[in-house]
């Protein structure tokens, strides 16, 4: 059994919720306790309907407010694959909990309302699973038992979605025309739609492809932390830790280890249950290396003719996530793999308007939720790739030094 | 040529989640400490810690946090275990807090609020700076808002609305001095997941999470061992039955389930086909309101 990881994105009015709820209730993984905690909740608020929603929220304020605040995990398993769900909320702090959900997410569901159809929050929502580079995109329409299981209304939204889509270079993009209150195509093809000839949604989600999603080309390993025992069994036993980002390793690979540039070949791949013939990323392992040079956390282990960036300017697209803003001549930590730094703002060149696509090149600070691309130069090389060419390798946070929160993230666009 | 997928399977998937997240914290972190119950999920977490430095030990001791009021099944196993992997066991122990005035035994004989300041002493005097908790966020509402990296205060407070974002496998453990963060390494596991993993693994687990007959008696819907932390009331009758525990906590406040599970195998069964939760089930400490475990969670809890 595999995993998937999913992100949610639509608001309450879109059936975001009632599709969780419905996901979790028919795999049975809604127990009756939290059934019960929840209808007695929505029964003393005088709700006329049980409100899956109050599954998910489960903050105090979030209760009181009826809002959702921050993205909340969710977990489900058919016999085919376990899910985890990453359900980010519609309407406060939007960008930020969607692009952190996005961020490890396999595949995101973006929800419209068939009676309203492509609104300027689809768009917002693509974009952002765009940007994220999240491999593959569901539009699920929902509320189709409202506009009378109707094909033209579904093919008019699904023909206006999938034109706004080329422009995002969305890698696979599957629409689902789904009744979430009534279960309609969720968990099997639903018999008031029979012209759609296309999978249910949990169909979906259990069948799609992922394997081949990560990068298994550039071999990109982040050294995250040297082995050495200090103790007489194990005393001449030097190795390196991580997790591999990228590529597929094998013992008697020639590799480079940057920034040094020293080459050597890996003598074995060790893991606790004993060594391995391969490791792809996301396996966390072991490396040792023929030869002894000096390695430590930070570094990065890559082939000698396929090599990251060694980059001290880099170009990115940043998402800032702090109340106060990101301006030029500001200076932060940054945390790329394994690799920590500090960073200088040398230019922001544009803003980016998440619902026209327009780029804002007069604008002079990013606030709270605001995209654009940005310039930084920091203290130290980091060993970057293009974030559309690998995830792991191409994206970074931002920290504040002062108050230590995370207050920016960022995909790599270009580093020279 | 065989056709080869490079796509890892649910279990090794959450294994090299957890390991990075063990490597991380030993690499950014200065004092690390692993608490340690004799619970299962502690038990599949240092099995991963274990896992995560090998074949150099884990470079962090174990932590106890001692109520007072143990299972001895749970008590003994935990001392095994150390003394089998070598690590250091630091005990906080709540009765000798109890006896020096740091806290005071509430009215109902409950020692779940009063460990949590306890804990925080010990953080203090052992200056640790990152602990690691075998939390999961499939167990409760609140713990499902849970970080990996989860930023405690000075006070070892939980500020549930204004946590930092966590972004692909890049954790924030950036801490002033007095401030410590709360590393829960396996986050994304669910029950299931925890047993499916102690069957591949073949790890030991203490005798109580499998079937067998004890005298119990029946309180609020939940059955209660008869012990010396918890006896029968008036009107609660005590009767032999076969029970399993799910979830090992104070032993004054966990329930035990029926149960046939004598296996690993058998348990794994009763889980899938279970309609409770394991904390709905079996823990008196969260059915005390909504937000019982978020209320505990910003004091300092884990």
């Amino acid at each position: 059994m595999d995993l998937l990881r999913f992100a949610t994105a639509g608001s309450v009015d879109d059936g975001k919720s009632t599709l969780i709820g419905r996901l979790l209730f028919d795999s049975k993984a809604i127990f009756t306790d939290q059934l019960e905690s929840v209808e007695r909740t929505s029964r003393q608020r005088g709700d006329e309907y049980t409100d899956l929603s109050l599954l998910t929220d489960g903050l105090r304020a979030e209760r009181e407010q009826g809002i959702t605040i921050d993205v909340a995990y969710r977990y489900f398993a058919t016999p085919r694959r376990k899910f985890i769900i990453a359900d980010t909320p519609g309407h406060i702090q939007y960008t930020r909990n969607m692009v952190t959900g996005a961020s490890t997410a396999d595949l995101a569901i973006v929800l419209v309302d068939a009676r309203k159809g492509m609104v300027e929050q689809s768009r917002r929502h693509a974009f952002l699973v765009s940007l994220l580079r999240v491999p593959h995109l569901v539009l699920a329409v929902n509320k189709m038992d409202l506009v009378g299981w109707s094909q033209e209304v579904f093919e008019s939204i699904e023909r206006e979605f999938s034109s706004f889509a080329t422009k995002l270079e969305v890698p696979d993009l599957t629409v689902v025309p789904i009744s979430a209150l009534h279960g309609d195509n969720i968990v099997s093809r639903s018999p008031n739609m029979p012209w759609y000839e296309g999978p249910s949604l949990l169909h979906h989600l259990e069948h799609v492809h992922i394997a081949s999603d990560r990068n298994l080309v550039d071999v990109r390993f982040p050294v995250q932390y040297v082995i050495r025992p200090q103790s007489l069994q194990h005393s001449d036993y030097r190795a390196y830790a991580g997790q591999v980002a990228g590529g597929v390793l094998k013992p008697g690979d020639e590799v480079m280890v940057l920034p040094s540039g020293f080459t050597t070949r890996i003598a074995a791949i060790d893991t606790a249950d004993g060594p391995v013939a391969e490791a792809f990323a996301p396996m966390s392992v072991t490396v040792r290396l023929e030869d002894e040079i000096d390695v430590s956390r930070g570094d990065l282990i890559c082939r000698p003719h396929n090599r990251p960036a060694v980059a001290q300017d880099i170009d990115a697209m940043v998402c800032w996530m702090a109340d106060t803003p990101l301006v030029p001549g500001q200076k932060l930590a940054v945390k790329h793999t394994t690799r920590s730094a500090r960073a200088l703002v040398k230019e922001l060149q544009y803003r980016l308007d998440v619902n026209s696509l327009h780029r804002d090149d007069t604008a002079t600070q990013l606030g709270l939720n605001d995209i654009g691309r940005v310039r930084l130069r920091t203290t130290v090389p980091l060993l970057a790739d293009e974030y559309r060419r690998n995830r792991q390798t191409g994206g970074f946070i931002l920290v504040d030094e002062s108050t230590n929160r995370t207050v920016g993230a960022g995909m790599i666009t270009s580093a020279g | 040529m065989t056709i080869h997928e490079y796509q890892l399977s649910q279990l090794d998937y959450l294994e090299a989640e957890a390991v990075h997240v063990f490597r991380e914290v030993a690499a950014e972190l200065e004092r690390p400490v692993l608490l340690f119950s004799g619970g299962k999920d502690s038990i599949v977490m240092l099995r991963l810690a274990e896992k995560a430095f090998w074949p150099a030990p884990m470079p962090f001791p174990v932590m106890h946090v001692d109520t007072g009021h143990n299972f001895p099944e749970v008590l003994e196993f935990r001392d095994r275990r150390v003394a089998e992997l070598g690590v250091n066991l630091v005990v906080a122990s709540v009765p000798e807090a109890i006896e020096r005035g740091l806290v005071a035994e509430e009215p109902n004989g409950s020692r779940n609020r009063i460990q949590t300041p306890v804990l925080l002493d010990a953080v203090e005097k052992h200056r640790f700076t990152a602990l690691f908790g075998g939390a999961r966020r499939d167990e409760e509402k609140a713990r499902a808002k849970e970080r990996v990296f989860s930023f405690r205060d000075e006070f070892g407070q939980w500020d549930p609305k204004n946590q930092r974002p966590e972004l692909w496998n890049l954790y924030n453990g950036r801490i002033h001095l007095g401030e410590s963060i709360r590393v829960f390494p396996l986050s994304n596991w669910t029950e299931l997941d925890v047993w499916h993993y102690i069957r591949r693994e073949e790890i030991a687990v203490p005798s109580i999470y499998y079937a067998h007959d004890r005298e119990v008696f029946e309180r609020d819907g939940m059955l209660f061992a008869n012990n010396e932390f918890c006896r029968p009331r008036e009107g609660e009758t005590t009767f032999v039955a076969k029970v399993r525990y799910r979830t090992v906590g104070d032993a004054s406040l966990t329930a035990a389930v029926k149960s046939d599970a004598d296996t690993v195998e058998k348990v794994i069964d009763e889980i899938a086909a279970t309609r409770l939760t394991e904390r709905g089930a079996t823990r008196g400490d969260d059915r005390v309101s909504e937000a019982a475990m978020e209320d505990r969670k910003k004091e300092g809890y884990f």
